[in-house]
């Protein structure tokens, strides 16, 4: 008898948090108000480029393309819902998972296996991205068909702001996993949703920062969206989505309803990376060191 | 051959709580060891130091050989927790198919099915845990425990959701563990089931064991009672081989005798005894 090593036996624990998914109908409730969304989304595309139509021809011959700004600002919007609908589905299929389910009992007949607790998290983890990332980017995705659709405008680039949203989700996964090592379910979900609100103010301020010049602001903005690097991802998405735009257009953008497109090189996919590894490395220390 | 389960100087502290202070046992194999204790003994915490859910303060535990908590010893235990809770959404296929996966089971639907007829759920191998009363799941995690063939079995209250006939069904299982040579730390309130199935007794309180044996040792002799015509006389240090010479003295004396009575006392009383005295010598 030779028990699964590492890989195979997280991947079995994520097998089994999908099915427990596809059991509970979270899938069917899922697709279901994402409809509601693409349906919504596609009716205020539908009316936004109908209401500018009009009188796009003279502010395109100001030097602003409505068509441009009208798309992007819309796909900027989508994509903040799309970040927070996949912030519910991360904090809501991991808040419990360890705290949770020892509380309840569900965890100590596992964990009695030869069982890894580290890849017992890890499972969990891949669990809950093997949801949240396809949706996030499917539904990125879908947002951006249905602007090109309806108004003839595609982002400038695509493969980024889709992969900012789905390395943005799987770092809310992550950290609301490390924090059902320690805390309990609700205390846990109200963390990380006051965390999510944290980015969102960072980007906020340093929309304020630009606006009023001041650089404390800018600073203070700065080192909080990279302490909370989903938040820069997102940035770094929106900006990605007009990389290619110039000019007056360019000036008259503002993407998102909180924060500002900011432009991020490399530096920070890697710094993401990194900070993913080291929640994980806290959840699993934490993880270690509890009795159950 | 290892013992199926070595406990050495064991202590256990939450805080400024000593849970379990300095506890030695063993468990051989094929042996069906009883764990006994009031409430808040220690017994869960041994329990669960021994599955490696939680972490000694000191002393050493381990498990045919190999120390709690690692690997080769997680792949030597079954383990049925006192509450048990598995998830209300799978069936009792699909549970026992995601243990054999995590143990490296090949016994496939064949161990399934024949667990589930052990424990008489064949019927039910589709149903979901959530439909299953608390004694069907309570059997359900013993299937469970069950799975690949483990060398060590600790049962936390196996019994207490379980009518008279699954209370049965479960002893005539401890025997064929036995039989088969699987070590069993049987953690029950249940006296009379211990003593009806366990070859050897612990029992714990304060988070140190007060008494230890068989439960025929346990259950020791408490004199002979004689009915005489001038009344019941009581010697209460007498044993079942003193009754013979009793009866004579008795009658050499003149008494009439009636009737002999052996006192015997029980695993319960043995309990109550050690029990107390531990509380006595605590206080």
């Amino acid at each position: 008898m030779t028990p699964p090593t590492e890989w195979p036996a997280a991947l079995l624990i994520a097998r089994f948090a999908l099915r427990e998914s596809l059991r509970r109908r979270v899938f069917l409730v899922i697709a279901l108000l994402t409809l509601a969304f693409l349906v919504l989304y596609g009716l205020a595309a539908w009316q936004a480029f109908e209401a500018t139509g009009e009188f796009g021809t003279a502010t395109s011959t100001a030097g602003v393309d409505t068509r441009v700004v009208v798309g992007a600002t819309l796909a900027g919007l989508a994509m903040f819902a799309i970040l927070f609908l996949g912030t519910i589905l991360a904090v809501f299929l991991t808040l419990g998972a360890v705290r949770g389910d020892a509380d309840r009992g569900l965890l100590q007949p596992l964990l009695v296996r030869p069982l890894r607790r580290r890849t017992l998290l890890l499972g969990r983890w891949l669990g809950a991205v093997a949801v949240c990332v396809p949706y996030v980017i499917a539904i990125a995705l879908a947002t951006f068909l249905l602007t090109d659709a309806l108004g003839g405008w595609w982002p400038d680039r695509v493969i980024a702001p889709l992969a900012a949203l789905g390395l943005g989700v799987a770092i809310l996964a992550a950290i609301s996993l490390a924090g059902s090592v320690v805390l309990a379910s609700t205390a846990n979900g109200i963390g990380v949703f006051m965390l999510f609100g944290a980015g969102l103010t960072a980007g906020l301020l340093g929309q304020i920062a630009e606006a009023i010049g001041s650089d404390t602001l800018g600073d203070v903005a700065t080192i909080t969206t990279w302490a909370l690097p989903f938040e820069a991802l997102y940035q770094a998405g929106l900006a990605e989505l007009t990389a290619d735009t110039v000019g007056i257009t360019k000036l008259a953008l503002s993407l998102g309803p909180f924060g500002g497109a900011q432009d991020a090189g490399p530096g920070l996919w890697l710094f993401s990376l990194a900070y993913l590894g080291a929640v994980g490395a806290l959840a699993v220390r934490a993880f270690n060191a509890r009795d159950l | 051959m290892a013992p199926a389960l070595s406990v050495t100087g064991l202590h256990k502290a939450y805080g400024p709580v000593q849970a379990l202070r300095g506890v030695d046992l063993e468990v051989g194999p094929g042996e069906l060891f009883g764990l006994l204790g009031p409430n808040g003994a220690g017994k869960s915490t041994l329990v669960k130091i021994t599955c490696g859910l939680v972490r000694a303060s000191a002393g050493d535990v381990r498990v045919c050989g190999a120390p709690a908590g690692s690997p080769a010893a997680h792949r030597s235990l079954g383990y049925l927790a006192e509450l048990v809770r598995f998830p209300d959404w799978c069936t009792a296929a699909e549970l026992l198919e995601i243990h054999q996966e995590l143990v490296g089971s090949p016994g496939g639907v064949e161990e399934r099915d024949e667990l589930l007829a052990l424990v008489e759920l064949d019927h039910v191998p589709d149903r979901r845990v959530g439909a299953m009363s608390k004694g069907m799941q309570q059997r359900l995690g013993i299937a469970q425990a069950l799975i690949g063939e483990p060398r060590l079995l600790l049962l936390d209250e196996p019994t207490s959701a379980l009518d008279p006939a699954g209370r049965r069904t479960v002893r005539a299982l401890l025997e064929r563990l036995r039989e088969r040579g699987v070590g069993v730390l049987l953690n029950s309130h249940l006296l009379s089931e211990v003593e009806l199935v366990c070859d050897r007794v612990a029992i714990i309180d304060g988070g140190a064991v007060v008494a230890a044996g068989t439960p025929a040792e346990l259950s020791h002799a408490g004199g002979v009672e004689v009915e005489t015509g001038s009344g019941v006389k009581v010697f209460a240090e007498a044993v079942r081989e003193d009754a013979p010479r009793i009866v004579r003295e008795l009658v050499a004396a003149g008494e009439d005798v009636f009737a002999v009575r052996v006192r015997t006392s029980t695993l319960e009383d043995a309990y109550l005894a050690a029990v107390g005295r531990a509380t006595e010598e605590v206080a």
